[in-house]
């Protein structure tokens, strides 16, 4: 471990809440939030930005975790899967992952569902293929993404039709 | 009774869990003064290691210990066959190498730090120097005269060679045979890939006396096993624990060296250790799979019917045998399960297991399967085209449709839906218009191209079965226990590891409708080798078949108890006695009813009430094997492709899935277990091969290089079921984990050449690589006349 003198006080701004951590300036967002935070629900699965399975937003953008350092997030807003929800209640996009079969293993999950919360954020009108588009940044072993996209298209037609008060359309999904 | 929860698509109760982050997987696990592992690992492909100095190591700030294999001196990790030398070579996995290399990325050193970056760094500062040997990389050079060896005892780099079936007389019927077609079908080296990669925390627990070891396995009890034997340890001082767990696929259904270092540093350190797999050494050092050739000759006759199949595998295993399983496991699956769906007169085959310089091989969702069905699926498709028969025409004229069938490799195939599916799946294709679309791009100048597969798996695979391989230590059973509380709670334990396939769902719909219980009173315990008396984990489909099977006899054993102490308590006959929805009610009039949490009370808090010869608790053990060859679910996969000019692209425009698991315990579980499934199934015929230079050095490093199909890849998929109820378990379920990867590298890869048709070019290997299809489309353009010869453009 490098000397005492190297490690620095940052202040993060996670989840609406704000923590201070000392650490060592090569010390990455994800990891940071994980053992630092105790904040366990983003997960790594390749450290070199690819799996997307450490998907944050930062900002309200998703970002990868792995590839950045906790410091470069100092002043800025961070959002986790623990931020979904309230309480023990599922948050709709969560809610809709459950219903339609998004997940099995649950290992990539937290990184689709805050891949989903941001794009849908920024694309509320986003049709499946956009969707699926934005779904293939992020990598999935069991699911055969199909359940992920039905999930996040699901989620986005309700969240339309709350918006409107307009019936939600019916996807093309089986 | 209230509405069964068998067959219903139930929620999952893993969900919330993991869709709020509370999910604990084995890095999420952080205790008290602990440290990290990282590993030195070998740099040459093969070689003798001449100096190993780890003094920088230890010099490098954060870095604790680092451990040689002659500081550690832990006994290696052998898998074994009970067969004759001229057939097995059993071979040690060193849990530390320390004298020979075998492969890049073989474990050296176990390096342990304050943190993992400096873990890392502590690995960075090691010093190692080998006698490098010429390595040997693949098929051609492991078995070429005079080729180095791998393992010193195994000529030939042969460590299984044998030779199951040789029906008598075969030869005569390819002499005598209307037609004879061959196939050479080679698959490439893939990576089960579960997204979280491997790790152990191990930690000795002082007042247990025993080494707690928290790891992502589908094995537990068997990684106690080999923990307790490496360390010299009783197995009761060994206690493994699986948290939930991102994805197995069958590389953690092997017991891995490196969990069992770390479990010896934290055992000497008295601290706890751990180790979490970077995506680098789990791409290139852990267990790889797949890397098959085929040589398939096959007899006809004038109307279609197969007479004879001559089959020579060879499976490219790696450096080293994995545990339990053993290089058999790929070899023996292919040899046996062969010819499939097809009723077959005579087999012969000959199955290789090879050594090469490459990270060893464990099994990988559908074990050969995928591999031997695409072998045999080109059989049927060249002999169609020889024959001048329709694709769905020769397999509906081949496929068995009488139950129980005996086959020609001594299995007896439990009823299925072979010929119903294929029919089905056709019909779709038809009524969905892909033949009119495919004659239609046809005068286009489109290359659409329709292709199927049919295949039966081999599911539940009881101790029998197991036995017939000759394993030394022989899977197949599994046990469960129930326990209800003074609430008329329950709680199920199994020996069988969920790793994404909802058993904590499922098993609990199994348990709940078996009592009459609401589901929300069940719970499901697995993979804690203290908590469960004995298991043989999750691998091979077995979980529902076998283990789901255990856990219905486990509570129907309880609900007998329930009722034999109700009939006592109300004096009435205990046939008289039937369980409804929590209570024990008499068969006839309700009126007398007592419920389970009343039973309860008296079983546990007033034992005093407890009738005479009734022991006190609730709780009941059940095992459950099968004498018989397992069940066999089924499936006719149909793939509609279409390929890109001038990209060599191969674009999956529909993919429909007609299968048969037996009773479908959650149909949405199957479903997701068929999808998945089939998008493992396409990576391996489209996208993923792992491959190494000319010096043995893996060039998949990361996923630049290692391409995992994304969800713009992978397509919908249309999955349609139908029910055989399996004889012989006790839902009627059989296995659903693994249809999905084993039917579709074998539809994609016929659709592909249906689309290739025109250019006379078959393809037979897998990845099909989209400068193969650009090729063949070029040939094809200034070929227009048509060409005969079965070629694959190099």
């Amino acid at each position: 471990m490098n000397s005492a003198t190297d490690q620095q006080l940052v202040t993060l701004t996670v989840n609406g809440t704000s923590r201070e951590v000392v650490l060592d300036p090569r010390r990455t967002l994800a990891d940071t939030l994980r053992h630092e935070l105790g904040l366990t629900g983003t997960h790594l699965a390749c450290e070199h930005g690819i799996c997307g399975a450490c998907t944050v937003l930062v900002d309200g953008r998703p970002a990868r975790s792995c590839l950045m350092f906790a410091v470069q997030a100092e002043g800025r807003q961070v959002r986790t899967v623990e931020s979904l929800g309230e309480g023990d209640q599922l948050g709709d996009l969560q809610q809709s992952f459950a219903d339609h079969h998004g997940l099995q293993c649950g290992f990539c999950t937290p990184g689709f569902l805050m891949l989903a919360e941001g794009f849908l954020a920024q694309n509320p009108d986003a049709d499946r293929e956009e969707i699926r588009e934005a779904v293939s940044s992020n990598l999935c072993r069991c699911t055969g993404y199909q359940t992920i996209v039905d999930a996040v298209e699901h989620c986005a037609a309700a969240r339309r039709t709350q918006r409107t008060g307009r019936l939600p359309y019916e996807g093309n999904a089986q | 009774m209230g509405t069964p929860l068998v067959g219903t698509a139930v929620p999952r109760r893993e969900d919330p869990r993991l869709l709020t982050g509370q999910g604990r997987f084995v890095d999420d696990i952080q205790v008290p003064h602990m440290l990290h592992a990282q590993f030195v690992r070998a740099s040459v492909a093969s070689g003798r290691i001449t100096s190993l100095d780890l003094s920088a190591v230890r010099e490098v700030p954060g870095v604790v210990a680092a451990f040689t294999a002659q500081d550690l001196d832990l006994k290696g990790i052998t898998a074994g066959l009970h067969r004759p030398v001229e057939e097995y070579v059993p071979t040690e996995m060193p849990v530390l190498a320390g004298d020979r290399v075998r492969f890049v990325g073989e474990p050296l050193a176990i390096v342990i730090a304050e943190n993992p970056y400096a873990a890392e760094d502590g690995i960075e500062a090691a010093k190692v120097t080998y006698d490098v040997f010429p390595p040997v990389l693949d098929e051609e050079a492991a078995l070429a005269d005079g080729a180095p060896l791998v393992h010193e005892r195994a000529a030939h780099n042969t460590l299984l060679d044998v030779s199951l079936f040789a029906t008598e007389g075969i030869d005569e019927i390819f002499t005598g045979a209307a037609c004879t077609v061959r196939v050479e079908s080679r698959t490439g080296r893939q990576n089960a890939l579960p997204l979280e990669t491997r790790g152990a925390l191990a930690q000795w627990d002082a007042r247990e006396e025993q080494l707690v070891v928290h790891t992502c396995t589908q094995i537990p009890h068997q990684v106690r096993t080999v923990m307790a034997g490496c360390l010299g340890l009783d197995e009761r001082a060994v206690r493994v624990i699986v948290p939930d767990m991102g994805g197995g696929f069958g590389i953690k259904c092997v017991v891995g060296r490196e969990e069992i270092a770390v479990g010896a540093a934290a055992l000497r350190l008295r601290r706890p250790v751990k180790w979490i797999e970077d995506r680098k050494d789990a791409l290139t050092a852990s267990f790889l799979a797949r890397e098959q050739h085929y040589s398939l000759r096959a007899a006809f006759d004038a109307d279609g019917h197969i007479l004879a199949l001559d089959a020579d595998v060879v499976c490219d295993m790696g450096a080293y045998s994995c545990y339990p399983f053993t290089v058999g496991i790929e070899p023996l699956m292919a040899s046996s399960e062969m010819p499939g769906v097809y009723r077959l007169p005579a087999y012969r085959v000959r199955g290789r297991a090879i050594t090469t310089n490459k990270a060893p091989t464990a099994p990988y969702r559908g074990v050969s399967r995928p591999q031997y069905v695409m072998a045999v699926e080109r059989v049927f498709e060249r002999a169609a085209r020889e024959l001048g028969l329709d694709p769905v025409e020769i397999r509906r004229r081949n496929v068995i449709t009488d139950f129980p069938y005996r086959g020609v490799n001594n299995i007896t195939y439990d009823p299925g839906s072979y010929r119903e599916s294929l029919d089905l799946c056709e019909q779709v294709l038809r009524n969905e218009g892909w033949y009119d679309r495919q004659a239609e791009a046809a005068g286009q100048g489109r290359h659409l191209g329709i292709g199927y597969s049919c295949f039966s798996e081999r599911t539940g695979y009881g101790t029998a079965a197991f036995a017939q391989r000759k394993m030394k230590v022989v899977p197949g059973f599994d046990l469960a226990e129930v326990r209800m509380d003074t609430t008329g709670a329950l709680t199920v334990t199994t020996g069988t590891v969920s790793h994404g396939q909802s058993h904590e769902t499922t098993m609990a719909q199994i348990a709940a409708d078996e009592l009459g219980l609401d589901l929300h009173k069940v719970k499901l315990h697995q993979g804690d080798t203290d908590r469960v008396a004995y298991g043989w984990g999750t691998f091979a489909s077995r979980s529902i078949a076998i283990g789901g099977s255990a856990v219905r006899r486990a509570a129907r054993l309880l609900g007998e108890r329930l009722r034999v102490l109700a009939a006592r308590l109300l004096d009435v006959p205990y046939e008289d006695t039937v369980l409804d929805q929590g209570n024990v009610r008499l068969r006839e009039g309700p009126q007398r009813v007592v419920s389970f949490v009343e039973l309860a009370e008296v079983a546990y808090l007033r034992a005093d009430l407890l009738p005479v010869g009734i022991e006190p608790g609730l709780t009941a053990t059940a095992s459950f094997d099968t004498l018989s060859d397992g069940t066999f679910s089924n499936a006719t996969h149909g793939v509609v492709v279409e390929l890109h000019e001038g990209t060599g692209q191969v674009e999956i425009l529909k993919y429909v899935c007609v299968e048969d698991c037996g009773v479908a315990i959650n149909p949405t579980v199957v479903e997701g277990q068929c999808r998945g499934g089939i998008a493992q199934g396409i990576a391996g015929a489209l996208y993923e091969q792992v491959t190494y230079d000319a010096q043995g050095d893996p060039e998949c490093t990361g996923f630049m290089e290692y391409k995992v199909p994304t969800a713009a890849e992978i397509p919908d998929i249309t999955i349609l079921h139908l029910e055989t109820p399996s004889l012989i378990t006790e839902t009627g379920a059989k296995g659903a984990g693994e249809g999905g990867t084993i039917g579709a590298p074998a539809a994609v890869l016929n659709a592909v050449n249906d689309a290739l048709r025109p250019t006379g070019i078959e393809l037979e290997n897998t990845p099909i690589r989209p400068e193969q299809v650009q090729l063949a489309l070029e040939q094809a353009s200034y070929a227009h006349q048509g060409h005969e010869q079965h070629k694959e453009p190099a």
